[in-house]
C-alpha cells in the first residue's frame, strides 16, 4: 500500500516551503516595508475570509448561544411563549449536585476508557499481524478490515441488532448451540450490561480497521537498517519490537488514542440507536444525557448545561494530549 | 528471513478467523436481505443461502419517502461538500502558500474546531434554527455539514498544497501567468487527488449525519436516509429482510466509495486531523 508515503510528505513538503519563503533573521523585511503591495498584504486574510466566517456563525455561534441558555429557564412553556428567564447558575447548581449526572459523568468515562483501551491494544495486534502476513492474506484481511470501517454507523447498528435478536438472531443460536441453553431467546437490550457489550462489540468492531490499517503503514515506514543494527546486538523478536518497533510508533499511537478518545466519547448515533439509552435510561451517555435531557425531557436550558459540562469533561480527558500538540505547534509552524 | 510453514500457520489462521469476524455482519447483511422470508426466520440460521428474492428490496423501495429522502439526502451532502471545497481550498491555499501575522493561530483554530462536540451541541443548534423558523429546512443542515466537513478538508488540502513543489507556480509566473492564472492551471490539476480525498470523506460524514437531523427535521419529507433507516427499523420491527435490505441499500453507496478511497484514507486522515 502506497498510503505510508502520503502520511510522510506533508511535513518535509512542509518545511522546505518554510525554508525557502522565510528567509532567517537579517533578510526578513521588517513589517510595513514598502515593496510588497496592499493586496498581497491583505490577500491571504480574504481568502481565509470565508472559511473563518462559516464557522463562527455556524460553530462559534452555537457555542455561544449553547452558554446562554445554559444560563436561562427554558422548558416547554417558555419555548412557545418565546419567553427568555434567566435564572443565573441554577442549572449548573442543580446538574452538579444531582446524582445522575456525576453517574452518567462516571459511567461515560468507564465506557470511553474501556472501548478505547479495547481498540488500541486489539488495533495494534491487529495491524502488527497484518505486518507478519504474506502480501494474499494480507489482502485477505484489509479486505475485512475495509468492510467493518466503510460500514455506516446506524447500518452497522441496524445490523447489529439483527445479530442480537433475541428470536432468530444468529448470536443466540451459536450459544444456545454450543451449549449455553439459557442464551437461546435472550434479550440483549434487556439490560444495561448486555446493551454495553453490544454497543461496545459494535464500536470496536468499526473502530479496530482505522488503528490496524493505519498502524501497518507506519510499520512500512520503519528502515529496515533499524532491525538489522538491532539484529546485530543479539535483539530477538520482543526485544526488537520495543527497542525499534514501539519507539518508532509511539507518535502514531499517542495521536490515534487521542482521537479515539474523542470519536467515543462523543459517540451519539450507536449508543442512541441500539437503545435509546434504555432499559431505564442506564446505558446513556454523556451526549445522549445531554439530549434526552434537554430535547426529549424538554428541559432545553438544563440540556445546554449539562452539553457545557460535556464538552469541560471531554476538554478534561483529552488535556494532556492537546498540551503536547499545541506546544509541538509552536515549535514547527 | 524465511519463516517455515508451521510458523507462518499461526498468524495466517489468526487472519482468516479475523478475516470472518470483520466480514460476518457485512456477509449477514447482504444475505439476509435476499433471503426468503421463511430462511430469515429460520430456526436454525442459513448460513449459505440457496435461493435469492428480490422481495424485501421492494418493500424498502415502497416505504413511504423513499425516493424523497434519497433526493434530501443527495441535495444536502452534495452541496454541502461543494461548499466546504471551494471554501477549503481558498483557505488551504492561504495556509500553505503565503506568510502573514497569525498564521499559526488560524492553524490552530481550524485543528480545534475539528474537535467541535456537533453531538452536544444539537440544543443550541435546534434554538437557533427554531428562532430562524427553518426547521423542516434542508438548508441549515447542509450549512452545518458543510462546516463540521471544513476543518478537516482545510487542513488536509493544506497538506496536499504544500506538498506541490512552490518552482512549478513561480515558473508558470515567470512564463507570464498572474498568480490566480498559476494556479488554475498548474496547482489545480496536481491537487485532483487531495479534493477527491476530501469530497469523499465530507460525502460519508455528512450521508451518515445522525443526530442532527434527528433533532431539526422531524417532517418525514424533509428527513434524510439514517433517519429513515432507523425509522424503517422500529416500524418494521422483526421483518429483519426488509430492515436488512433497507441497510444494504443506505450502506452500499458508502462501501463502493471506500473501495475507492481506502489508500488514500490511510495516513491521510491521521496527519490531518492531528498535525494538519
Amino acid at each position: 500500500m502506497s498510503v505510508a508515503t502520503e502520511r510522510q510528505d506533508p511535513g518535509p513538503a512542509a518545511a522546505g516551503v518554510r525554508r525557502s519563503g522565510e528567509p532567517p533573521g537579517p533578510r526578513r523585511p521588517a513589517p510595513g516595508t514598502p515593496g510588497r503591495g496592499r493586496l498581497t498584504g491583505a490577500a491571504p486574510y480574504l481568502l481565509l475570509l470565508p472559511a473563518l466566517v462559516a464557522t463562527v456563525l455556524l460553530l462559534g455561534w452555537p457555542l455561544v448561544k449553547d452558554g446562554l441558555l445554559s444560563f436561562q429557564n427554558l422548558n416547554m412553556r417558555q419555548l412557545i411563549q418565546h419567553l427568555t428567564e434567566w435564572n443565573g447558575v441554577d442549572n449548573y447548581r442543580e446538574t452538579l449536585t444531582s446524582e445522575d449526572f456525576w453517574r452518567v459523568t462516571l459511567r461515560s468515562v468507564i465506557f470511553t476508557a474501556v472501548n478505547v483501551v479495547l481498540i488500541m491494544l486489539l488495533g495494534t495486534l491487529v495491524g502488527l499481524l497484518l505486518a507478519r502476513l504474506g502480501s494474499k492474506m494480507r489482502l485477505l484481511l484489509s479486505v475485512g478490515l475495509v468492510l467493518a470501517w466503510a460500514m455506516p454507523p446506524i447500518a452497522g447498528t441496524t445490523v447489529f441488532q439483527w445479530l442480537f435478536a433475541a428470536r432468530f438472531g444468529v448470536v443466540n443460536w451459536v450459544l444456545d448451540a454450543l451449549g449455553w441453553h439459557s442464551m437461546a431467546h435472550y434479550n440483549w437490550t434487556g439490560s444495561q450490561f448486555s446493551t454495553f457489550f453490544i454497543i461496545t462489540l459494535l464500536i470496536v468492531w468499526q473502530s479496530i480497521p482505522f488503528v490496524a490499517i493505519n498502524l501497518y503503514a507506519a510499520t512500512t515506514t520503519i528502515p529496515g537498517e533499524l532491525y538489522e543494527a538491532a539484529a546485530l546486538d543479539g535483539a530477538g523478536t520482543w526485544k526488537s519490537f520495543t527497542s525499534v518497533t514501539f519507539p518508532f510508533l509511539k507518535p502514531f499511537l499517542l495521536a490515534t488514542t487521542f482521537l479515539e478518545v474523542i470519536w467515543v466519547f462523543k459517540a451519539f448515533t450507536q449508543v442512541f440507536a441500539i437503545n435509546e439509552g434504555g432499559p431505564d435510561r442506564l446505558t446513556e451517555t454523556l451526549p445522549v444525557y445531554a439530549f434526552i435531557e434537554g430535547v426529549g425531557n424538554q428541559h432545553y436550558g438544563m440540556g445546554a448545561a449539562i452539553s457545557l459540562l460535556t464538552i469541560a469533561v471531554l476538554l478534561a480527558l483529552t488535556s494532556y494530549y492537546l498540551r503536547i500538540v499545541l506546544r509541538q505547534e509552536e515549535d514547527e509552524l | 528471513m524465511k519463516r517455515s510453514p508451521l510458523a507462518r500457520l499461526w498468524p495466517n489462521a489468526t487472519a482468516v478467523v479475523l478475516f470472518i469476524g470483520f466480514a460476518f455482519p457485512v456477509y449477514w447483511m447482504f444475505t439476509t436481505a435476499f433471503k426468503p422470508t421463511s430462511d430469515v426466520i429460520s430456526e436454525d440460521p442459513v448460513w449459505f443461502p440457496t435461493s435469492a428474492t428480490l422481495d424485501h428490496f421492494q418493500k424498502a423501495l415502497d416505504a413511504k419517502n423513499f425516493w424523497t429522502l434519497v433526493g434530501n439526502s443527495l441535495t444536502v451532502t452534495l452541496s454541502a461538500v461543494a461548499l466546504s471545497l471551494v471554501i477549503a481550498l481558498l483557505a488551504a491555499f492561504s495556509l500553505a502558500r503565503m506568510r502573514f501575522k497569525g498564521r499559526r493561530g488560524f492553524l490552530v483554530t481550524f485543528m480545534i474546531a475539528q474537535m467541535a462536540p456537533w453531538e452536544v451541541l444539537v440544543i443550541a443548534i435546534y434554538m437557533l434554527v427554531r428562532d430562524g423558523d427553518m426547521l423542516n429546512s434542508l438548508l441549515p443542515l447542509t450549512l452545518f455539514y458543510m462546516v463540521m466537513v471544513l476543518p478537516f478538508t482545510i487542513l488536509t488540502l493544506r497538506a496536499y498544497v504544500a506538498a506541490i513543489p512552490k518552482e512549478l507556480e513561480e515558473s508558470a509566473m515567470v512564463d507570464g501567468c498572474t498568480r490566480p492564472q498559476a494556479f488554475v492551471r498548474v496547482i489545480f490539476p496536481l491537487l485532483a487527488p487531495g479534493l477527491m480525498a476530501t469530497s469523499l470523506f465530507g460525502f460519508i460524514t455528512a450521508w451518515n449525519e445522525f443526530p442532527l437531523v434527528l433533532i431539526l427535521n422531524k417532517d418525514p419529507e424533509a428527513q434524510t436516509l439514517p433517519l429513515w433507516l432507523s425509522s424503517f427499523q422500529t416500524a418494521f420491527g422483526d421483518d429483519w429482510g426488509a430492515t436488512m435490505a433497507a441497510a444494504s441499500l443506505f450502506a452500499i453507496p458508502i462501501l463502493v466509495l471506500f473501495l475507492f478511497l481506502q489508500r488514500k484514507a490511510v495516513g491521510g486522515l491521521t496527519s490531518g486531523a492531528v498535525k494538519g
